[in-house]
C-alpha cells in the first residue's frame, strides 16, 4: 500500500534531456498508466521510480518517505519487464521463491507462498518447469507471479504485454485488471497502447517528450483532452481534426471532431466531400471522407450502413461534441 | 548446403584438413614415440619411425631421477590457483564493464590487454627483487599470484564478452527482487555465464599449465611444476632425447586428456565472441 509523489523530476544522459522536470502524484491504490509515443520517456521515468536509474534532479517519495537515493531493492516496488526477465537457470518455482528468498524467509513459509501465488495464477502445473519449456503467455505468468508473491507496496509493469500476440493480451489485460480488483496495490503500467491504457487505467499518464501532457481519468481524457496531442493520441480511431473555415466559423485554429459524433447525410450538411474506403467491423463502419478542401474525415456509421466509393456526403458535427483548440494547440473552454 | 560439392572435392578437402591435421599433431607423436625409444634409437639416422625396440626404461629412469608425483602437484596447485584466484578478480571487473560501462570502459579493457604486448623479461627484474623480498621465491603462492596477474587480462577480456550476452534486464530483475550485489552475482549472474566462464576457466588453466618462463625463473623445486620438470631434463652433460621425451609426455598428458574431453568448451573459448 503506498502512495508515490514525484517533485520535479528529471534525467538527463549527458547533455540529452529525456525528462526536464515533472510533477506527479500517484494515489494508495490507483492504477495509474503512462502512455505515450516511443521515445517519450515513458519507461525512464518508470525506471527512476524503480531505482534502476538515479534522477537527474527533483526527489521521489513513496508514503512520505524520499527514496530519490534507495537502491532498489529497499524500495518495496515489484517490476515486471517487457521481456519478463525470468532467471532462465531457475525453475518456476525457484523463479517465483527468489524474492523471497532474498527477503530471508524460512523455507516452509516461501513453499506456502509460492504454492499460493502459482494457484492464483494457474502454474501449479509449471512449478518444476523451466522457463524456455513455457509459452510466452506463461512467462509472462510466471513474472506477475515472482511480483506479487512478496506482497510488494507497489506494482511497476514495464510494457509487459508488447510481446504476446493479439488474443493472449486480451486475456492478460483482464488478468492484470482483475488482480489489482483482488490486491489493492498502487500499480503503475507503461505502455504506448491506448486501448491497454483506456480499458486499465484508474488515471492515465499522456507523456510526450517527457512532458506530461495530461492527467485524468480515461474518460476525461476522451472526453475532454487539454491539447491536440492528447486529442490525437488518445480514441481509435483517431479524432478528426480540422483547420480552415469551418474551424474559424466557431471560433478556433482547429477543431477535433470524434468519428462517432459525425452524422452522415446524403442531401449534405456543415461539411461535404466525397466518400473514400469504408471499413466493415460488423458492428461499426468506418468511412474515410475526402472533404472538398482536401483534409480527409473518418465517421463512425452503424454496421449495416452502406456508402459507395466516390458518392457525395454531407457531414454534420453533434452539437456541443466540438473540441477547440487554439493556435498554440491548448483547448478552448 | 546450397552449394554443391562435387565428391571428388569432398575428398580432397578431407585429405587435405587430415593431413594438416597430423601436421600440426606430428611433434607431439614425435615426442611420445621418442619417449619409448631407447637413448640410441632416439638420434639414430634415418630416424625410426614405429619400428625400433620399445621399451619403458625412459620413464623408469626419470622417475628414479626426480619425483614427477611432486612435480604434477605443483602443476595442479599453480593452473588452479591462479585460475580460482583470476575469477575471483575478473568476475566483478567484467561484471562492472558489462554492465555498468562508462565512456572508458573500452580504454580500459584496451590498457589490460595491451599489458599482454609487453616483453615478459620486461618485468622480470623488479618482479625478481619483490620475490625476493618478499621471501616468494619458490613459492606456491609467489608463482600463484604472478600467474592470475599474466593471464587476467585474458580472463577478464573472456567474461567480458560472455557477459555481454547476458541480457541486463535480469539482473535488473534480481536487484528489484531484493538481491544484494553479492547475490546478484553469485546466484543471478554466475549461474547464467556457467558455461562462458567453464570454457574460460579451461583456457586459463592449460594457459597456466603451459607457462615456462616464469615457473623457471621463480622456482628451484618447492614450487616448480611440469614445464620445469622438462627443462630439468635438458642438461648440461647434454641432451638424453628419450628422456628428455619422456617427461615431456609425461608432462603434457593430463592437460591432452582434459583438452580432448572439453574440445566443444573449448573452441567456444578460443574463437569467443566470434559468433553468437
Amino acid at each position: 500500500m503506498s502512495a508515490i509523489t514525484l517533485r520535479n523530476v528529471s534525467k538527463r544522459f549527458g547533455d540529452v534531456v529525456i525528462i526536464p522536470g515533472l510533477d506527479l502524484d500517484i494515489r494508495d491504490g490507483e492504477f495509474v498508466v503512462f502512455v505515450g509515443p516511443s521515445g517519450c520517456g515513458k519507461s525512464t521515468l518508470l525506471r527512476l521510480i524503480a531505482g534502476l536509474e538515479d534522477v537527474s534532479g527533483g526527489a521521489i517519495s513513496i508514503d512520505g518517505r524520499d527514496v530519490t537515493e534507495t537502491p532498489p531493492a529497499r524500495r518495496g516496488l515489484a517490476m515486471v519487464f517487457q521481456s519478463y526477465a525470468l532467471y532462465p537457470h531457475m525453475s518456476v518455482g525457484a523463479n517465483i521463491a527468489f524474492p523471497l528468498k532474498m527477503a530471508g524467509m524460512d523455507k516452509a513459509q516461501i513453499e506456502k507462498k509460492v504454492q499460493g501465488a502459482a494457484a492464483t495464477l494457474n502454474l501449479t502445473d509449471y512449478l518444476h518447469r523451466k522457463p524456455r519449456e513455457l509459452s510466452g503467455g506463461q512467462r509472462q505468468r510466471v513474472a506477475i507471479g515472482r511480483a506479487i508473491v512478496r506482497e510488494p507496496n507497489g506494482f511497476l509493469f514495464d510494457e509487459p504485454l508488447s510481446n504476446l500476440d493479439a488474443a493472449l493480451r486480451v486475456n492478460m489485460r483482464l488478468e492484470i485488471s482483475e488482480l489489482h480488483q483482488q490486491l489493492k496495490t498502487t500499480m503503475i503500467y507503461v505502455t504506448h497502447d491506448q486501448v491497454e491504457a483506456m480499458t486499465m487505467a484508474d488515471k492515465i499518464v499522456v507523456l510526450n517528450r517527457g512532458r506530461v501532457e495530461q492527467v485524468g481519468s480515461p474518460l476525461e481524457l476522451y472526453e475532454h483532452p487539454d491539447n491536440l496531442f492528447v486529442a490525437g493520441f488518445i480514441g481509435s480511431p483517431k479524432m478528426n481534426l480540422v483547420t480552415g473555415p469551418f474551424a474559424e466559423r466557431n471560433g478556433a485554429r482547429t477543431v477535433g471532431i470524434r468519428p462517432e459524433h459525425l452524422l452522415i447525410d446524403r442531401s449534405g450538411g456543415e461539411l461535404t466531400g466525397t466518400a473514400g474506403v469504408s471499413e466493415h467491423l460488423g458492428s461499426d463502419t468506418f468511412i474515410h471522407i475526402r472533404l472538398d478542401d482536401g483534409q480527409s474525415l473518418t465517421a463512425r456509421a452503424p454496421g449495416e450502413f452502406r456508402l459507395n466509393h466516390g458518392e457525395r456526403v454531407g457531414l454534420t458535427p453533434e452539437a456541443g461534441r466540438l473540441h477547440r483548440f487554439d493556435e498554440k494547440g491548448a483547448a478552448i473552454r | 548446403m546450397a552449394r554443391g560439392i562435387s565428391p571428388t572435392r569432398k575428398i580432397g578437402m578431407t585429405v587435405l584438413a587430415w593431413a594438416v591435421g597430423f601436421l600440426i599433431f606430428f611433434p607431439i607423436l614425435w615426442t611420445v614415440l621418442t619417449s619409448f625409444k631407447t637413448e640410441l634409437d632416439a638420434i639414430a639416422i634415418p630416424p625410426k619411425f614405429l619400428v625400433f625396440d620399445w621399451t619403458t626404461e625412459n620413464y623408469a629412469a626419470i622417475q628414479e631421477q626426480r619425483n614427477y608425483f611432486s612435480f604434477l602437484m605443483n602443476s595442479i596447485y599453480l593452473s588452479l590457483g591462479s585460475t580460482a584466484l583470476g575469477l575471483l578478480i575478473a568476475i566483478p571487473a567484467a561484471w562492472a564493464m558489462a554492465f555498468s560501462p562508462t565512456k572508458r570502459t573500452k580504454d580500459v579493457l584496451l590498457w589490460m590487454l595491451s599489458t599482454k604486448m609487453m616483453p615478459a623479461v620486461g618485468a622480470l627484474v623488479p618482479i625478481t627483487i619483490l620475490f625476493r623480498n618478499f621471501g616468494l621465491l619458490d613459492s606456491r603462492i609467489g608463482l600463484i599470484v604472478i600467474l592470475c596477474l599474466i593471464n587476467l587480462p585474458i580472463i577478464v577480456w573472456m567474461l567480458y564478452t560472455y557477459f555481454k550476452e547476458i541480457p541486463g534486464e535480469i539482473l535488473e530483475a534480481a536487484r528489484m527482487d531484493g538481491a544484494s550485489l553479492v547475490k546478484e552475482i553469485t546466484q543471478v549472474l554466475t549461474p547464467m555465464a556457467l558455461p562462458g566462464i567453464a570454457s574460460t576457466i579451461l583456457l586459463n588453466v592449460i594457459l597456466a599449465w603451459n607457462e615456462a618462463f616464469w615457473t623457471l625463473l621463480l622456482t628451484t623445486t618447492n614450487a616448480a611444476p611440469l614445464s620445469a620438470f622438462i627443462a630439468s631434463f635438458s642438461s648440461p652433460q647434454g641432451n638424453f632425447y628419450a628422456k628428455l621425451s619422456a617427461a615431456s609426455t609425461l608432462a603434457i598428458a593430463p592437460i591432452l586428456i582434459i583438452g580432448w574431453f572439453s574440445q566443444k568448451q573449448l573452441v567456444r573459448g578460443l574463437t569467443f565472441g566470434a559468433v553468437k
